[in-house]
């Protein structure tokens, strides 16, 4: 009640404030700088920390990837292209990018399509949503070293639960973590686990905006659930399924926690993430310079993968 | 009044808050085979989710030799017992680790949602040179993953004498352009129509914000708050990096360090693993709603 009376008030008002202002431009001039400094006061404890901690280091990012500098302090004299030139050709380098883009491709399509049955399952309605919700979202929460240390001792290949499911079922154990076949597996597994529950709730949140009159409607048509799910849900999950795929796969591109701390921080060939090279270079080899240089080829895929889905979604748009 | 804007605002899809849907439409079963068939599936899925967490607990309380057998039952030979925790807690660290970790996330997350809440409302309300191409140099900033700065950021610590301490850790992960983003969408959504009100009574800039626009963002602000406190209190690459003092560890980085000084000790492994993710286990039960709308906001905000 107040708050309307005061804004019926406040409009008449404005309109005489805003004529005054009309009549006396340098008063208007006045106030418009005034307003950019209050403006620029509102904005400089964010820019300030945006210019040291992010604008700053990407700049200086790339000077460091042109020197040889070294995190004992050694070094640090420009050395041109070397290190591009060395990471280009750096058969670890192309190992760990090309685990890195083998795990995204084996991590994303379980990651969006559990996810999509997990939210088309619960948002049927069934009872029991808070259960259903705490058991797909809470392994999220978990920190990586604790998700770490459950899988790690899942796949102990003497004791562990998964070669006890898999004698049950009358296959044979494997080495899981200690085979260089079935690590990035492993790892696989343990990320779908980890971290499906945040797509379902993209997927049940997308869901839960179809308007139930689209199902009511359908419903007196005729149409079951299943129909239902196809002619009305499914349809409109596209915005939402293009939105989940990217995010995925840019998580997805920045694997290191959870495959750093499964095998111990040991350096495997067929699992080594880009990002675990980059952390390997730099604070293993003290090679801060390589490090940066192999940090912008990483940076590179991640900007190209950036725009060809820019692009892909404009077109989207378009037709 | 105000419950008209917030509805409003609030359009941002919340999940959680949502009235259950459609469980006797017309000509559906409520135990129609199709209904019983998702319900068992569900159910499957949530025991496969839920399996490896339970096998995490059932571990911890077991001996440690019980837990070595590879005996696959729920209880041990021996009975359950709460040795392992015992001993986990009788190391003094895991409080140590559990403080740094709960004050140096409040911190991450009261700094951050103080400096984007305020260049929010700057890029949402303001009119000020230049607005529209620093808004743009923001927003592309999202796509920089955290993980390509080490580098650079390490060696600013170093020079800034920073290694090694808790501002170290705090001050480089306060800088959340996602985060800018989405409070502004929300800070366009509210009608300007109150703001003018209080301005034309002679109110500041700054009182607008703080006693119009902030009471009315409360949900926003408490979803992107949890949401950076969670993503901070789980953060393990850059703590890992910049801390080496064990006193000053948070819980992730601390507890990596000490799994190889426990060797095979399953059982004190396993119930460290539980006492660690019991507080956001908690956190979750009772802020569900906000967390599950935190998800969807700042998913859809572009991460």
């Amino acid at each position: 009640m107040t708050t309307s009376a005061t804004a019926s008030g406040a409009a008449t008002r404005t309109i005489v404030t805003g004529s005054a202002a009309s009549a006396v431009p340098a008063r208007r001039a006045g106030s418009r700088n005034r307003e950019q400094l209050i403006s620029w006061a509102f904005l400089a404890p964010f820019l300030i920390a945006f210019a040291l901690f992010l604008v700053w280091p990407i700049v200086h990012g790339i000077y460091l990837s042109f020197t040889d500098q070294s995190l004992t302090g050694a070094g640090g004299s420009f050395v041109g292209f070397a290190n591009y030139g060395e990471a280009l050709t750096d058969p670890v380098m192309w190992q760990s990018m090309w685990n890195t883009v083998w795990f995204t491709l084996l991590s994303t399509v379980p990651l969006v399509v559990i996810a999509l049955l997990m939210a088309a399952l619960v948002d049927r309605g069934l009872p029991g949503q808070w259960l259903w919700r705490l058991s797909f979202f809470m392994p999220y929460l978990l920190a990586s070293t604790v998700i770490s240390q459950i899988w790690v001792w899942i796949f102990n290949p003497q004791i562990g639960a998964a070669n006890n499911i898999l004698k049950a079922l009358g296959l044979e154990p494997l080495a899981w973590l200690q085979n260089p076949d079935t690590n990035m597996l492993s790892i696989v597994i343990a990320t779908v686990w980890w971290t499906v529950g945040f797509n379902f709730l993209l997927y049940l949140a997308a869901m839960q905006n179809i308007p139930p009159q689209q199902y009511e409607a359908a419903s007196l048509d005729g149409a079951g659930p299943w129909r239902q799910f196809w002619s009305i849900t499914l349809p409109q999950l596209g915005p939402a399924t293009v939105l989940i795929l990217i995010l995925q796969i840019l998580a997805s591109l920045k694997l290191f926690d959870q495959a750093y701390q499964m095998l111990g921080g040991v350096a495997s060939d067929t699992t080594r993430s880009i990002v675990q090279y980059i952390y390997e270079a730099g604070f293993v080899n003290y090679r801060f310079g390589y490090s940066a240089a192999i940090s912008y080829v990483f940076f590179a895929l991640i900007v190209i993968i950036g725009v060809a889905q820019a692009l892909v979604s404009r077109r989207r748009k378009e037709l | 009044m105000s419950t008209a804007t917030l509805s409003h605002t609030q359009a941002i899809t919340a999940p959680g808050a949502r009235r259950r849907r459609r469980p006797h439409l017309p000509g559906q079963k409520p135990f129609g085979l199709l209904r019983v068939t998702a319900f068992v599936v569900l159910a499957l899925l949530a025991i496969g989710w839920l399996l490896p967490f339970l096998w995490a607990i059932a571990t911890a309380f077991k001996t440690e030799t019980d837990a070595a057998s590879g005996d696959p039952s729920w209880i041990g030979a021996t009975g359950p017992t709460v040795e392992a925790f015992t001993a986990i807690l009788s190391q003094g660290n895991v409080y140590t680790w559990a403080f740094n970790s709960l004050w140096t996330s409040a911190a991450i997350t009261l700094i951050t949602l103080a400096i984007s809440a305020l260049a929010a409302y700057a890029f949402s309300r303001m009119d000020f040179t230049g607005r529209k191409w620093l808004f743009v140099v923001v927003i592309a900033s999202i796509i920089v993953p955290p993980q390509v700065l080490i580098i650079p950021l390490f060696y600013q610590m170093l020079t800034f004498n920073m290694i090694d301490t808790h501002w170290g850790l705090i001050l480089p992960q306060v800088v959340a352009p996602a985060m800018v983003f989405i409070l502004k969408r929300f800070f366009d959504a509210i009608p300007i129509e109150l703001e003018d009100a209080a301005r034309v009574d002679g109110a500041s800039r700054f009182r607008i914000f703080w006693s119009i626009v902030l009471p009315l963002s409360r949900p926003i602000l408490a979803s992107v708050a949890i949401f950076v406190f969670i993503g901070a209190w789980n953060n393990f690459l850059w703590p890992f990096l910049v801390i080496n003092d064990t006193t000053l560890m948070t819980l992730p980085v601390g507890l990596q360090t000490v799994i190889s000084a426990y060797g095979v000790q399953y059982a004190q492994v396993m119930a460290q693993a539980v006492l660690a993710a019991l507080p956001l286990i908690i956190v979750f039960i009772i802020f569900q709603k906000q967390i599950v709308k935190g998800v969807a906001t700042s998913g859809f905000g572009g991460q």
